[in-house]
């Protein structure tokens, strides 16, 4: 087994050089998280949006179970697709099992309650705010959940971003419905912890610094957007109470 | 345009407004609203007339928000009956606007939007109501960066496209500069000067009340304490000894 410090020059050589085998697999966990995420956004933003403005019997016991889903832990949803996607189950008949799709279905699971919950967090404020303004202009439940989707959308895209976040750093359901098939279905992730296993430290450390790189930039995405958000805000509210013009 | 918004901007709301003329927009019998615990308005009785100015003075906590909310059909009481007119004829300003993300002309169209209009329409429509409060040259700025009284004004445009034949107001002047006060107070006495636009608002400016109200509804702990035309407000004779003071309404 190399020494840790060889083992990181060696990472460092496989990043600089943009090894194949190591771009394969980040395209690959790239892909599977950005088709996740994009699915469970559109699908959770909507939910989020609805239960934001919407009030019926029942909705505390489903914000409940929403909050609850947040703590999802990934190896319990691998299980589940696994299920679902094994050839006895009620989806066997996809032959979605240990492929790109299943990993799609795995992390879009894994990553709708974020968003439908952060969703729902941030129209229902907006909507304690601003709802009835827009009742009174002529909207209903369901428009008024759409309009202030539209209005929070910096807000919504933090909500993306976090979720893509915890997309791509999961590593048990992917595991568990990809198979970790070389060339197929190996992400970053469960690279990591095949070359950990077997000792290869080099592409698991140049992995992990991919993915902390990727985690970073994202963080450092939600970051900026807060700023920009903040200050675009600031700046209004400022002109507002200064009562410029 | 399609005849929804046709019918919000033509002909047919001057008809709505003639054949309602005379008549009462708003009735409240025993109206009553609880949050919680605690009563907001108790036994609330009053009719409102078409055409009519009322202003809803009292001081802060007195019901006026809670019964302009009502009548606007936000909330529905818990207590008591309330005969209004529909949502499409009525519109409700809130003492801080909400502005959408976006240019002050599509704020204005949206109303109508969301009415049935088609939206090239009713951007059209949103400019003729933009520069009739004086915002044509920023109908293209984000409404969320125009002034306090910028956006009271644009509150008012947006209402105005609506033809609505009540207007509702909470405040409308209570965080605007003396100059942008002016500017809405000038706005609401356009709107108000039509024999059939009825104008109800609450506010704390006796100047306000006694220069656009034609009747004064003075609330306390959720009940009418007095209902009188605007000169016996003024006067203070209806109240006796138990009037309330002109700076406790303030």
């Amino acid at each position: 087994m190399d020494t840790i410090p060889q083992a990181t020059v060696s990472a460092l050589h496989l990043l600089t050089s943009l090894d194949p085998a190591l771009l394969s697999v980040v395209g690959r966990s790239l892909a599977v998280s950005t088709s996740a995420c994009l699915i469970a956004f559109g699908l959770g933003a909507l939910a989020g949006a609805w239960l934001g403005v919407s009030r019926f019997a029942g909705r505390g016991t489903v914000l409940a179970v929403l909050n609850t889903l947040l703590a999802l832990p990934s190896v319990v949803v691998g299980l589940l697709v696994y299920l679902l996607l094994s050839r006895s189950g009620p989806l066997g008949f996809l032959g979605w099992l240990y492929s790109f799709q299943a990993m799609v279905l795995a992390q879009t699971i894994l990553v709708v309650p974020i968003v439908a919950a952060l969703t729902r967090q941030a129209i229902e404020d907006a909507d304690r705010m601003h709802g009835e303004q827009l009742t009174s202009l002529g909207a209903t439940t369901f428009m008024r959940g759409l309009l202030l989707a539209w209005d929070e959308r910096y807000a919504l895209l933090t909500v993306l971003i976090t979720a893509f976040g915890r997309a791509i750093s999961e590593v048990g359901a992917v595991m568990i419905v990809g198979g970790n098939i070389d060339g197929f279905t190996r992400v970053m992730t469960t690279a990591i912890a095949l070359e950990t296993s077997k000792g290869d430290l080099p592409l698991a450390i140049a992995l992990g610094i991919v993915l902390m790189v990727v985690v970073l930039a994202l963080n450092a995405l939600v970051a900026v957007l807060r700023s920009w958000r903040e200050r675009i805000d600031g700046a209004a509210t400022q002109v507002a109470r200064v009562g410029v013009g | 345009m399609n005849t929804v918004a046709a019918a919000l901007q033509g002909a047919s709301a001057d008809a709505r407004r003639e054949s309602a003329a005379g008549h009462s927009v708003f009735t409240l019998d025993q109206v009553g609203v609880r949050y919680g615990s605690a009563w907001a308005l108790q036994s609330v009785s009053l009719t409102i007339g078409a055409g009519e100015r009322v202003a809803l003075v009292g001081p802060n906590g007195s019901g006026k928000t809670t019964l302009l909310r009502v009548l606007n059909g936000l909330i529905e009481p818990s207590a008591g009956t309330v005969q209004r007119l529909a949502a499409s004829q009525q519109m409700l300003l809130f003492q801080r606007p909400y502005m959408l993300r976006t240019s002050a002309q599509n704020n204005v169209a949206l109303g109508l939007w969301l009415r049935g209009a088609r939206w090239r329409g009713a951007c059209r429509l949103a400019n003729d109501a933009l520069a009739r409060v004086g915002l044509a040259p920023l109908a293209q700025r984000n409404a969320r960066t125009l002034s306090v009284g910028q956006q009271q004004r644009l509150a008012l445009a947006r209402a105005w496209v609506l033809t609505p034949d009540a207007l509702l107001l909470d405040e409308p002047t209570a965080s605007l500069d003396p100059d942008a006060r002016r500017e809405v107070e000038a706005l609401l006495g356009k709107f108000a000067s039509g024999q059939t636009q009825t104008l109800v608002f609450s506010s704390h400016t006796i100047g306000l009340v006694s220069r656009l109200a034609s009747r004064v509804i003075c609330l306390q702990d959720g009940r009418v304490r007095a209902d009188l035309p605007v000169r016996e407000f003024l006067q203070g004779t209806a109240f006796g000894e138990s009037r309330p003071s002109l700076g406790e309404l303030r």
